[in-house]
Protein backbone atom coordinates (compact mmCIF):
# COMPACT_ATOMS: atom_id res chain seq x y z
CA UNK A 1 0.00 0.00 0.00
CA UNK A 2 1.73 3.44 -1.00
CA UNK A 3 -0.27 5.53 1.95
CA UNK A 4 2.47 6.71 4.25
CA UNK A 5 1.29 4.92 8.22
CA UNK A 6 0.81 8.63 9.71
CA UNK A 7 3.67 7.92 11.94
CA UNK A 8 5.96 4.61 12.71
CA UNK A 9 6.87 2.87 16.26
CA UNK A 10 10.29 3.21 15.65
CA UNK A 11 12.55 5.06 13.23
CA UNK A 12 15.25 3.36 12.19
CA UNK A 13 17.76 4.88 10.23
CA UNK A 14 21.67 6.25 10.09
CA UNK A 15 23.64 8.52 11.43
CA UNK A 16 26.85 9.55 8.89
CA UNK A 17 29.39 11.20 10.25
CA UNK A 18 31.18 13.57 8.00
CA UNK A 19 34.32 14.13 10.42
CA UNK A 20 35.35 10.82 10.26
CA UNK A 21 34.63 9.37 6.93
CA UNK A 22 38.11 8.64 5.26
CA UNK A 23 36.10 7.77 1.95
CA UNK A 24 37.74 4.76 1.79
CA UNK A 25 34.13 3.31 -0.12
CA UNK A 26 34.28 -0.12 2.14
CA UNK A 27 30.75 0.49 3.06
CA UNK A 28 30.11 0.10 -0.63
CA UNK A 29 31.55 -3.20 -0.89
CA UNK A 30 30.29 -4.81 1.75
CA UNK A 31 26.67 -3.16 0.56
CA UNK A 32 27.24 -4.36 -2.65
CA UNK A 33 28.45 -7.76 -1.28
CA UNK A 34 25.64 -8.47 1.19
CA UNK A 35 22.65 -7.51 -0.94
CA UNK A 36 23.77 -9.13 -4.12
CA UNK A 37 24.52 -12.48 -2.03
CA UNK A 38 21.27 -12.24 0.19
CA UNK A 39 17.47 -10.72 0.15
CA UNK A 40 16.05 -10.08 -3.35
CA UNK A 41 17.59 -9.59 -7.19
CA UNK A 42 21.25 -9.14 -7.22
CA UNK A 43 23.26 -5.89 -7.76
CA UNK A 44 24.04 -6.73 -11.71
CA UNK A 45 26.96 -4.66 -13.37
CA UNK A 46 26.84 -4.43 -16.52
CA UNK A 47 30.24 -4.56 -18.80
CA UNK A 48 32.35 -4.82 -15.31
CA UNK A 49 35.62 -5.65 -16.80
CA UNK A 50 34.84 -3.71 -20.21
CA UNK A 51 35.73 0.01 -21.86
CA UNK A 52 32.22 1.57 -20.23
CA UNK A 53 31.49 -0.77 -16.83
CA UNK A 54 28.73 0.46 -14.59
CA UNK A 55 26.70 -1.14 -11.97
CA UNK A 56 23.81 -0.81 -9.40
CA UNK A 57 24.64 0.53 -6.37
CA UNK A 58 22.68 1.27 -2.92
CA UNK A 59 25.47 2.72 -1.54
CA UNK A 60 27.58 5.34 -3.27
CA UNK A 61 30.34 7.78 -1.55
CA UNK A 62 30.92 11.02 -2.78
CA UNK A 63 33.38 13.46 -2.39
CA UNK A 64 33.88 17.47 -2.34
CA UNK A 65 35.95 20.28 -1.89
CA UNK A 66 34.56 23.24 0.39
CA UNK A 67 36.21 26.05 0.49
CA UNK A 68 35.46 28.63 3.28
CA UNK A 69 34.49 31.91 2.88
CA UNK A 70 38.04 34.52 3.18
CA UNK A 71 37.97 36.55 5.73
CA UNK A 72 40.20 39.45 6.86
CA UNK A 73 42.71 36.97 9.41
CA UNK A 74 41.93 34.17 6.98
CA UNK A 75 42.72 35.54 3.62
CA UNK A 76 42.88 32.38 1.64
CA UNK A 77 41.32 29.48 3.34
CA UNK A 78 42.32 25.83 3.00
CA UNK A 79 39.97 24.08 0.91
CA UNK A 80 38.73 20.26 2.70
CA UNK A 81 37.99 17.20 0.91
CA UNK A 82 34.99 15.79 2.67
CA UNK A 83 33.93 12.45 2.14
CA UNK A 84 30.09 11.67 1.66
CA UNK A 85 28.43 8.43 1.68
CA UNK A 86 24.60 8.68 0.20
CA UNK A 87 21.89 5.87 0.64
CA UNK A 88 18.31 5.94 1.05
CA UNK A 89 17.61 8.54 3.96
CA UNK A 90 14.16 6.44 5.28
CA UNK A 91 12.42 9.99 4.89
CA UNK A 92 9.08 10.25 7.00
CA UNK A 93 7.21 11.43 4.01
CA UNK A 94 9.04 9.38 1.49
CA UNK A 95 7.81 10.85 -2.09
CA UNK A 96 9.08 7.75 -3.92
CA UNK A 97 6.61 5.77 -2.20
CA UNK A 98 3.34 7.64 -2.78
CA UNK A 99 4.25 7.97 -6.70
CA UNK A 100 4.17 4.32 -6.92
CA UNK A 101 1.27 2.44 -8.85
CA UNK A 102 1.22 -1.02 -8.19
CA UNK A 103 2.01 -0.83 -4.43
CA UNK A 104 5.71 -2.46 -4.52
CA UNK A 105 7.36 0.51 -2.77
CA UNK A 106 6.05 0.80 1.25
CA UNK A 107 7.38 2.34 4.03
CA UNK A 108 7.18 0.02 7.09
CA UNK A 109 4.63 0.79 9.98
CA UNK A 110 6.89 -1.11 13.02
CA UNK A 111 10.29 0.41 12.08
CA UNK A 112 9.74 3.17 8.95
CA UNK A 113 11.70 1.02 6.60
CA UNK A 114 11.00 2.01 3.54
CA UNK A 115 11.29 -1.19 0.96
CA UNK A 116 10.22 -2.39 -2.60
CA UNK A 117 8.50 -5.33 -2.73
CA UNK A 118 10.42 -6.89 -6.25
CA UNK A 119 7.34 -9.36 -7.20
CA UNK A 120 4.68 -5.83 -7.34
CA UNK A 121 7.30 -3.54 -8.95
CA UNK A 122 6.89 -2.77 -13.08
CA UNK A 123 10.12 -1.05 -13.45
CA UNK A 124 8.02 2.34 -14.18
CA UNK A 125 11.35 4.37 -12.49
CA UNK A 126 8.32 6.68 -11.04
CA UNK A 127 10.10 6.20 -7.68
CA UNK A 128 13.66 7.17 -8.61
CA UNK A 129 12.03 10.73 -10.38
CA UNK A 130 10.07 11.41 -7.30
CA UNK A 131 13.35 10.55 -4.65
CA UNK A 132 15.67 14.01 -5.09
CA UNK A 133 18.59 11.88 -3.20
CA UNK A 134 19.27 9.08 -6.20
CA UNK A 135 18.64 6.50 -3.24
CA UNK A 136 16.87 4.49 -5.68
CA UNK A 137 18.50 2.79 -9.03
CA UNK A 138 17.16 0.48 -11.44
CA UNK A 139 18.65 -2.59 -11.89
CA UNK A 140 19.47 -2.83 -15.65
CA UNK A 141 19.53 -6.43 -15.30
CA UNK A 142 16.78 -7.03 -13.60
CA UNK A 143 13.93 -4.51 -14.58
CA UNK A 144 12.95 -3.85 -10.87
CA UNK A 145 13.94 -1.16 -8.67
CA UNK A 146 16.38 -1.41 -5.90
CA UNK A 147 17.54 0.39 -3.11
CA UNK A 148 18.68 0.34 0.61
CA UNK A 149 16.73 -2.03 3.02
CA UNK A 150 18.51 -1.05 6.00
CA UNK A 151 19.74 -4.32 6.07
CA UNK A 152 16.45 -5.83 7.52
CA UNK A 153 17.87 -8.99 7.13
CA UNK A 154 20.45 -8.37 9.07
CA UNK A 155 19.14 -6.27 11.76
CA UNK A 156 16.38 -8.64 12.76
CA UNK A 157 18.31 -11.96 11.96
CA UNK A 158 18.48 -14.75 15.08
CA UNK A 159 20.91 -16.44 13.18
CA UNK A 160 23.86 -14.25 13.34
CA UNK A 161 25.75 -13.33 16.17
CA UNK A 162 23.86 -10.10 18.05
CA UNK A 163 27.15 -8.17 16.90
CA UNK A 164 26.39 -8.53 13.20
CA UNK A 165 22.45 -7.58 13.43
CA UNK A 166 23.27 -4.16 12.04
CA UNK A 167 23.29 -2.67 8.16
CA UNK A 168 26.63 -4.46 6.42
CA UNK A 169 27.68 -0.96 5.96
CA UNK A 170 27.60 0.38 9.88
CA UNK A 171 29.46 -3.36 10.94
CA UNK A 172 32.45 -2.64 7.98
CA UNK A 173 33.14 0.76 8.45
CA UNK A 174 36.94 0.99 9.69
CA UNK A 175 36.49 4.79 10.58
CA UNK A 176 33.31 4.50 13.04
CA UNK A 177 31.67 7.12 10.57
CA UNK A 178 28.49 5.27 10.21
CA UNK A 179 25.85 4.53 13.46
CA UNK A 180 22.50 2.57 13.15
CA UNK A 181 19.96 3.06 15.37
CA UNK A 182 16.16 4.53 16.45
CA UNK A 183 15.99 8.09 16.20
CA UNK A 184 12.43 8.10 16.93
CA UNK A 185 13.69 7.67 20.75
CA UNK A 186 15.25 10.63 22.17
CA UNK A 187 17.37 8.55 24.51
CA UNK A 188 19.09 6.63 22.43
CA UNK A 189 21.88 6.23 21.58
CA UNK A 190 22.07 7.82 17.59
CA UNK A 191 19.78 10.51 18.88
CA UNK A 192 22.06 11.87 21.46
CA UNK A 193 24.82 11.66 18.82
CA UNK A 194 22.41 13.95 16.87
CA UNK A 195 21.79 16.07 19.13
CA UNK A 196 25.15 16.52 20.67
CA UNK A 197 27.36 16.99 16.88
CA UNK A 198 24.24 18.78 15.37
CA UNK A 199 23.04 16.51 12.81
CA UNK A 200 21.40 17.99 9.72
CA UNK A 201 18.92 16.89 7.37
CA UNK A 202 19.90 16.82 3.49
CA UNK A 203 17.76 19.39 1.39
CA UNK A 204 15.70 20.14 3.69
CA UNK A 205 13.72 22.32 1.54
CA UNK A 206 12.27 19.15 -0.40
CA UNK A 207 10.37 18.44 2.73
CA UNK A 208 10.81 14.95 2.67
CA UNK A 209 11.91 14.43 6.72
CA UNK A 210 14.78 12.34 6.39
CA UNK A 211 15.19 9.67 9.13
CA UNK A 212 19.42 9.32 8.07
CA UNK A 213 21.08 12.38 9.76
CA UNK A 214 24.23 13.93 8.78
CA UNK A 215 26.92 14.69 11.19
CA UNK A 216 29.02 18.22 10.48
CA UNK A 217 32.65 17.66 9.92
CA UNK A 218 34.14 19.53 13.31
CA UNK A 219 35.76 22.90 12.54
CA UNK A 220 39.45 22.65 12.06
CA UNK A 221 42.31 23.12 14.06
CA UNK A 222 44.28 26.42 13.68
CA UNK A 223 48.07 25.74 12.38
CA UNK A 224 50.13 26.97 15.35
CA UNK A 225 53.36 29.11 13.76
CA UNK A 226 55.53 27.23 12.46
CA UNK A 227 58.72 29.23 13.02
CA UNK A 228 57.90 28.79 17.22
CA UNK A 229 62.04 27.51 17.25
CA UNK A 230 63.75 29.44 15.50
CA UNK A 231 64.50 32.22 18.15
CA UNK A 232 66.32 28.84 19.74
CA UNK A 233 67.79 28.20 16.37
CA UNK A 234 70.07 31.77 16.03
CA UNK A 235 73.85 31.64 15.88
CA UNK A 236 75.00 32.34 19.93
CA UNK A 237 78.22 34.27 18.77
CA UNK A 238 78.15 37.13 15.99
CA UNK A 239 81.69 37.79 16.21
CA UNK A 240 83.96 34.58 16.85
CA UNK A 241 87.07 35.24 19.15
CA UNK A 242 90.17 33.16 19.30
CA UNK A 243 91.83 31.59 16.30
CA UNK A 244 88.60 31.18 14.59
CA UNK A 245 87.93 35.17 15.37
CA UNK A 246 92.07 36.35 14.33
CA UNK A 247 91.38 33.69 11.04
CA UNK A 248 88.57 35.69 10.06
CA UNK A 249 89.71 38.95 10.23
CA UNK A 250 92.97 37.31 8.38
CA UNK A 251 90.97 36.21 5.69
CA UNK A 252 89.14 39.68 5.35
CA UNK A 253 92.42 41.67 4.62
CA UNK A 254 93.35 39.17 1.85
CA UNK A 255 92.20 40.86 -2.07
CA UNK A 256 88.97 39.22 -3.27
CA UNK A 257 85.53 38.95 -2.65
CA UNK A 258 84.20 37.39 0.70
CA UNK A 259 80.27 36.67 1.87
CA UNK A 260 79.00 39.54 3.46
CA UNK A 261 76.83 37.34 6.04
CA UNK A 262 78.97 36.91 9.02
CA UNK A 263 75.69 34.23 9.74
CA UNK A 264 74.62 30.88 8.87
CA UNK B 1 15.90 14.24 -17.55
CA UNK B 2 16.69 11.48 -20.36
CA UNK B 3 14.08 12.11 -22.94
CA UNK B 4 12.81 8.01 -23.77
CA UNK B 5 11.24 7.86 -27.39
CA UNK B 6 8.51 5.66 -26.05
CA UNK B 7 7.35 8.26 -23.36
CA UNK B 8 7.65 11.29 -25.52
CA UNK B 9 5.61 8.74 -28.66
CA UNK B 10 3.28 8.12 -25.87
CA UNK B 11 2.45 11.98 -24.33
CA UNK B 12 2.15 13.01 -27.63
CA UNK B 13 -0.25 10.75 -29.79
CA UNK B 14 -2.48 9.77 -26.69
CA UNK B 15 -2.84 13.45 -25.73
CA UNK B 16 -3.69 13.90 -29.28
CA UNK B 17 -6.09 11.17 -29.41
CA UNK B 18 -7.77 11.73 -25.95
CA UNK B 19 -8.12 15.50 -27.22
CA UNK B 20 -10.22 14.06 -30.49
CA UNK B 21 -12.05 11.84 -27.75
CA UNK B 22 -12.98 14.75 -25.83
CA UNK B 23 -14.44 16.49 -29.13
CA UNK B 24 -16.46 13.20 -30.41
CA UNK B 25 -17.60 13.11 -26.73
CA UNK B 26 -18.76 16.57 -26.75
CA UNK B 27 -20.94 15.57 -30.43
CA UNK B 28 -18.29 18.31 -32.21
CA UNK B 29 -18.61 16.88 -35.26
CA UNK B 30 -21.77 15.30 -34.62
CA UNK B 31 -20.98 11.96 -36.74
CA UNK B 32 -22.94 8.49 -37.44
CA UNK B 33 -22.37 5.34 -39.32
CA UNK B 34 -19.28 4.81 -40.89
CA UNK B 35 -17.75 8.52 -40.38
CA UNK B 36 -18.46 8.12 -36.87
CA UNK B 37 -16.21 4.62 -36.94
CA UNK B 38 -13.41 6.30 -39.03
CA UNK B 39 -13.21 9.34 -36.24
CA UNK B 40 -13.27 6.94 -33.45
CA UNK B 41 -10.84 4.52 -35.08
CA UNK B 42 -8.23 7.49 -35.43
CA UNK B 43 -9.18 8.62 -31.94
CA UNK B 44 -8.32 4.68 -30.30
CA UNK B 45 -5.40 3.70 -32.60
CA UNK B 46 -3.60 7.71 -31.23
CA UNK B 47 -4.92 6.93 -27.89
CA UNK B 48 -4.26 2.56 -27.27
CA UNK B 49 -1.44 2.96 -29.77
CA UNK B 50 0.50 5.67 -27.19
CA UNK B 51 -0.66 3.72 -24.27
CA UNK B 52 0.90 0.66 -25.43
CA UNK B 53 3.89 2.64 -26.57
CA UNK B 54 4.43 3.85 -22.65
CA UNK B 55 4.50 -0.15 -21.75
CA UNK B 56 7.68 -0.24 -23.75
CA UNK B 57 9.64 1.59 -21.25
CA UNK B 58 8.97 -0.72 -18.36
CA UNK B 59 11.16 -3.35 -16.63
CA UNK B 60 8.03 -5.18 -16.40
CA UNK B 61 5.43 -4.93 -18.83
CA UNK B 62 3.59 -8.13 -18.05
CA UNK B 63 2.52 -6.11 -14.12
CA UNK B 64 1.74 -3.26 -15.39
CA UNK B 65 -2.02 -4.70 -14.78
CA UNK B 66 -0.93 -4.07 -11.16
CA UNK B 67 -0.29 -0.29 -11.71
CA UNK B 68 -4.52 0.24 -11.51
CA UNK B 69 -4.41 -0.56 -7.66
CA UNK B 70 -2.91 2.61 -6.26
CA UNK B 71 -5.06 5.14 -7.18
CA UNK B 72 -5.46 6.46 -4.00
CA UNK B 73 -1.85 8.40 -3.96
CA UNK B 74 -0.14 7.22 -7.67
CA UNK B 75 -1.16 9.93 -10.69
CA UNK B 76 0.15 6.90 -12.45
CA UNK B 77 -2.44 4.47 -11.06
CA UNK B 78 -4.75 7.14 -11.85
CA UNK B 79 -3.53 7.87 -14.99
CA UNK B 80 -4.40 4.22 -15.82
CA UNK B 81 -7.34 3.63 -14.15
CA UNK B 82 -8.96 6.80 -16.18
CA UNK B 83 -7.70 6.14 -19.36
CA UNK B 84 -9.43 2.76 -19.32
CA UNK B 85 -12.55 4.04 -18.14
CA UNK B 86 -12.85 6.49 -20.90
CA UNK B 87 -11.72 4.26 -23.43
CA UNK B 88 -14.89 2.08 -22.15
CA UNK B 89 -16.88 4.58 -21.61
CA UNK B 90 -16.35 5.74 -25.08
CA UNK B 91 -16.29 2.61 -26.67
CA UNK B 92 -19.96 2.59 -26.01
CA UNK B 93 -20.91 5.90 -27.05
CA UNK B 94 -19.45 5.19 -30.25
CA UNK B 95 -20.97 1.62 -30.75
CA UNK B 96 -24.00 3.88 -30.34
CA UNK B 97 -23.34 6.06 -33.42
CA UNK B 98 -21.82 3.71 -35.77
CA UNK B 99 -23.98 1.03 -35.20
CA UNK B 100 -27.55 2.56 -33.64
CA UNK B 101 -27.00 6.31 -35.27
CA UNK B 102 -28.02 6.51 -31.91
CA UNK B 103 -26.36 9.69 -29.88
CA UNK B 104 -26.05 8.20 -25.81
CA UNK B 105 -25.42 11.88 -25.01
CA UNK B 106 -24.89 11.68 -21.36
CA UNK B 107 -22.32 8.98 -21.96
CA UNK B 108 -20.93 10.70 -24.75
CA UNK B 109 -20.54 13.76 -21.73
CA UNK B 110 -19.19 11.70 -19.64
CA UNK B 111 -16.53 9.74 -22.00
CA UNK B 112 -14.84 13.68 -22.60
CA UNK B 113 -14.58 14.10 -19.05
CA UNK B 114 -12.92 11.26 -18.77
CA UNK B 115 -10.20 11.28 -21.36
CA UNK B 116 -9.62 14.90 -20.47
CA UNK B 117 -8.99 13.42 -16.93
CA UNK B 118 -6.52 11.31 -18.40
CA UNK B 119 -4.88 13.72 -20.02
CA UNK B 120 -4.89 15.89 -16.52
CA UNK B 121 -3.40 12.63 -14.52
CA UNK B 122 -0.54 12.06 -17.16
CA UNK B 123 0.70 15.74 -16.76
CA UNK B 124 0.49 15.31 -13.04
CA UNK B 125 2.74 12.47 -13.15
CA UNK B 126 5.00 15.31 -14.07
CA UNK B 127 3.92 18.22 -12.13
CA UNK B 128 4.03 16.93 -8.95
CA UNK B 129 7.43 16.00 -9.04
CA UNK B 130 8.96 18.61 -6.59
CA UNK B 131 12.45 16.95 -7.63
CA UNK B 132 12.28 18.49 -11.05
CA UNK B 133 11.61 22.12 -10.42
CA UNK B 134 10.80 23.14 -14.29
CA UNK B 135 8.32 20.66 -13.97
CA UNK B 136 6.79 21.48 -10.76
CA UNK B 137 4.53 24.11 -11.30
CA UNK B 138 0.20 24.66 -12.87
CA UNK B 139 1.75 25.04 -16.51
CA UNK B 140 2.71 21.71 -16.67
CA UNK B 141 -1.36 20.88 -16.96
CA UNK B 142 -2.04 24.41 -18.76
CA UNK B 143 0.23 22.82 -21.34
CA UNK B 144 -0.75 19.10 -21.57
CA UNK B 145 -4.14 20.07 -21.49
CA UNK B 146 -4.41 23.06 -24.20
CA UNK B 147 -2.41 20.56 -25.90
CA UNK B 148 -4.48 17.97 -26.18
CA UNK B 149 -7.67 19.92 -26.68
CA UNK B 150 -5.66 21.85 -29.46
CA UNK B 151 -4.88 18.64 -31.40
CA UNK B 152 -7.90 16.96 -30.66
CA UNK B 153 -9.54 20.28 -32.25
CA UNK B 154 -7.40 20.16 -35.67
CA UNK B 155 -8.33 15.98 -35.76
CA UNK B 156 -12.22 16.99 -35.24
CA UNK B 157 -12.30 19.63 -37.96
CA UNK B 158 -13.17 22.16 -35.41
CA UNK B 159 -11.20 24.83 -37.40
CA UNK B 160 -11.82 28.16 -35.13
CA UNK B 161 -11.98 26.44 -31.79
CA UNK B 162 -8.55 25.13 -33.16
CA UNK B 163 -7.65 27.89 -34.26
CA UNK B 164 -8.11 29.28 -30.57
CA UNK B 165 -6.67 26.48 -28.78
CA UNK B 166 -3.61 26.44 -30.83
CA UNK B 167 -3.12 30.21 -29.62
CA UNK B 168 -3.55 29.42 -26.21
CA UNK B 169 -1.31 25.74 -26.45
CA UNK B 170 1.21 27.84 -27.48
CA UNK B 171 0.72 30.03 -24.91
CA UNK B 172 0.15 27.80 -22.06
CA UNK B 173 4.20 26.43 -23.81
CA UNK B 174 6.08 29.23 -24.38
CA UNK B 175 5.05 30.28 -20.53
CA UNK B 176 6.38 27.20 -19.57
CA UNK B 177 9.45 27.66 -21.85
CA UNK B 178 10.28 31.09 -20.03
CA UNK B 179 9.50 30.58 -16.67
CA UNK B 180 10.65 27.07 -16.09
CA UNK B 181 14.34 28.22 -17.43
CA UNK B 182 14.05 29.79 -14.36
CA UNK B 183 12.30 27.28 -12.03
CA UNK B 184 15.18 25.84 -10.92
CA UNK B 185 17.25 28.72 -8.94
CA UNK B 186 13.53 29.31 -7.15
CA UNK B 187 13.57 25.75 -5.71
CA UNK B 188 16.29 27.17 -3.19
CA UNK B 189 17.81 23.05 -3.66
CA UNK B 190 21.64 23.59 -4.34
CA UNK B 191 24.66 21.55 -4.10
CA UNK B 192 24.89 23.70 -0.09
CA UNK B 193 21.21 22.05 0.42
CA UNK B 194 22.15 18.90 -1.24
CA UNK B 195 25.36 18.07 0.95
CA UNK B 196 24.38 20.98 4.02
CA UNK B 197 28.09 21.32 3.61
CA UNK B 198 26.80 25.06 2.70
CA UNK B 199 27.58 25.87 5.71
CA UNK B 200 31.33 25.60 6.02
CA UNK B 201 31.53 27.44 2.37
CA UNK B 202 31.67 27.42 -0.98
CA UNK B 203 30.76 23.49 -2.20
CA UNK B 204 32.42 21.79 -5.32
CA UNK B 205 32.28 17.94 -6.58
CA UNK B 206 35.37 16.01 -5.88
CA UNK B 207 35.55 13.26 -7.09
CA UNK B 208 32.25 11.45 -7.98
CA UNK B 209 31.48 7.77 -6.77
CA UNK B 210 32.76 5.70 -9.76
CA UNK B 211 34.65 6.50 -12.58
CA UNK B 212 31.83 5.41 -14.87
CA UNK B 213 28.43 6.40 -15.20
CA UNK B 214 25.13 4.74 -13.98
CA UNK B 215 21.59 5.07 -14.17
CA UNK B 216 20.93 7.93 -12.28
CA UNK B 217 23.01 9.78 -14.58
CA UNK B 218 21.35 8.17 -17.21
CA UNK B 219 18.33 8.43 -16.44
CA UNK B 220 18.76 12.37 -14.65
CA UNK B 221 20.86 14.19 -16.29
CA UNK B 222 21.09 15.07 -19.67
CA UNK B 223 22.92 17.85 -20.94
CA UNK B 224 23.13 16.86 -24.82
CA UNK B 225 20.02 18.73 -26.21
CA UNK B 226 20.07 21.79 -24.14
CA UNK B 227 22.65 23.47 -26.27
CA UNK B 228 20.37 23.72 -29.36
CA UNK B 229 17.59 24.26 -26.84
CA UNK B 230 16.90 27.77 -28.55
CA UNK B 231 16.47 26.57 -32.26
CA UNK B 232 14.60 23.72 -31.16
CA UNK B 233 12.33 26.32 -29.11
CA UNK B 234 11.79 28.00 -32.55
CA UNK B 235 11.33 24.30 -34.88
CA UNK B 236 8.68 23.24 -32.05
CA UNK B 237 6.70 26.56 -31.71
CA UNK B 238 7.06 27.23 -35.87
CA UNK B 239 5.44 22.96 -36.32
CA UNK B 240 3.14 23.15 -33.42
CA UNK B 241 1.41 26.07 -33.53
CA UNK B 242 2.56 29.02 -36.06
CA UNK B 243 1.79 26.56 -39.24
CA UNK B 244 -0.76 24.83 -38.07
CA UNK B 245 -2.74 28.22 -37.63
CA UNK B 246 -1.74 29.22 -41.47
CA UNK B 247 -2.54 26.68 -42.74
CA UNK B 248 -6.33 26.97 -40.64
CA UNK B 249 -6.79 30.19 -41.80
CA UNK B 250 -6.78 28.96 -45.68
CA UNK B 251 -9.60 27.77 -47.58
CA UNK B 252 -10.58 24.38 -45.66
CA UNK B 253 -9.28 21.09 -47.51
CA UNK B 254 -8.48 17.71 -46.13
CA UNK B 255 -4.99 17.80 -47.62
CA UNK B 256 -4.16 21.21 -45.58
CA UNK B 257 -6.05 19.77 -42.68
CA UNK B 258 -3.66 16.60 -43.02
CA UNK B 259 -0.75 18.80 -43.04
CA UNK B 260 -1.74 20.98 -40.06
CA UNK B 261 -2.08 17.96 -38.49
CA UNK B 262 0.94 16.52 -39.66
CA UNK B 263 2.97 19.98 -38.27
CA UNK B 264 1.33 20.07 -35.29
CA UNK B 265 2.24 16.72 -34.03
CA UNK B 266 5.81 16.74 -35.11
CA UNK B 267 6.79 20.37 -33.37
CA UNK B 268 4.37 18.89 -30.30
CA UNK B 269 7.07 15.98 -30.20
CA UNK B 270 9.27 18.60 -30.70
CA UNK B 271 8.40 20.23 -27.82
CA UNK B 272 8.02 16.95 -26.20
CA UNK B 273 11.74 16.17 -26.02
CA UNK B 274 12.73 19.37 -24.92
CA UNK B 275 10.28 18.80 -21.91
CA UNK B 276 12.35 16.05 -21.52
CA UNK B 277 15.73 17.43 -22.63
CA UNK B 278 15.54 20.43 -20.46
CA UNK B 279 14.01 18.99 -17.32
CA UNK B 280 16.73 19.31 -14.84
CA UNK B 281 16.44 16.82 -11.32
CA UNK B 282 17.86 17.91 -8.21
CA UNK B 283 19.99 14.20 -8.26
CA UNK B 284 22.63 16.02 -10.37
CA UNK B 285 23.31 18.23 -8.12
CA UNK B 286 25.25 15.77 -5.87
CA UNK B 287 27.59 14.76 -9.06
CA UNK B 288 28.16 18.70 -9.86
CA UNK B 289 25.99 18.68 -12.63
CA UNK B 290 22.70 20.16 -14.18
Amino acid sequence: MTQLPPATQKKLGLVIDLDTCVGCHACVISCKGWNTENYGAPLSDQDPYGADPSGTFLNRVHSYAVTPLATSTKPHPTTQTIHFPKSCLHCEDAPCVTVCPTGASYKRAEDGIVLVNEADCIGCGLCAWACPYGAREMDAAEGVMKKCTLCVDRIYNQTLPEIDRTPACVRTCPSGARHFGDLGDPDSAVSHLVAERGGFDLMPEQGTKPVNKYLPPRPKDTLPDLDILSPYLAPVTENPGGFLGWLDRALDKLPGQSSKTGRG
Amino acid sequence: MHPAPSVILFTTLSGAGFGLLVFLGLGLPEVSGFTAFAFFAIAYLLAVGGLLASTFHLGHPERAWKAFSQWRTSWLSREGVCAVAALLVMAAYGAGLVFLNAALQPLGYLGAALSLGTVFTTSMIYAQMKTVPRWHTPLTPAMFLTLALAGGALLAGQVRLAIALLLASGAATVAAWILGDTRFKASGTDMATATGLGRIGTVKAFEPPHTGTNYLLREFVHVVGRKHSLKLRMIAGALAFALPVILLLLPFSHWIAALAVLSHLTGVATARWLFFAEAEHVVGLYYGKR
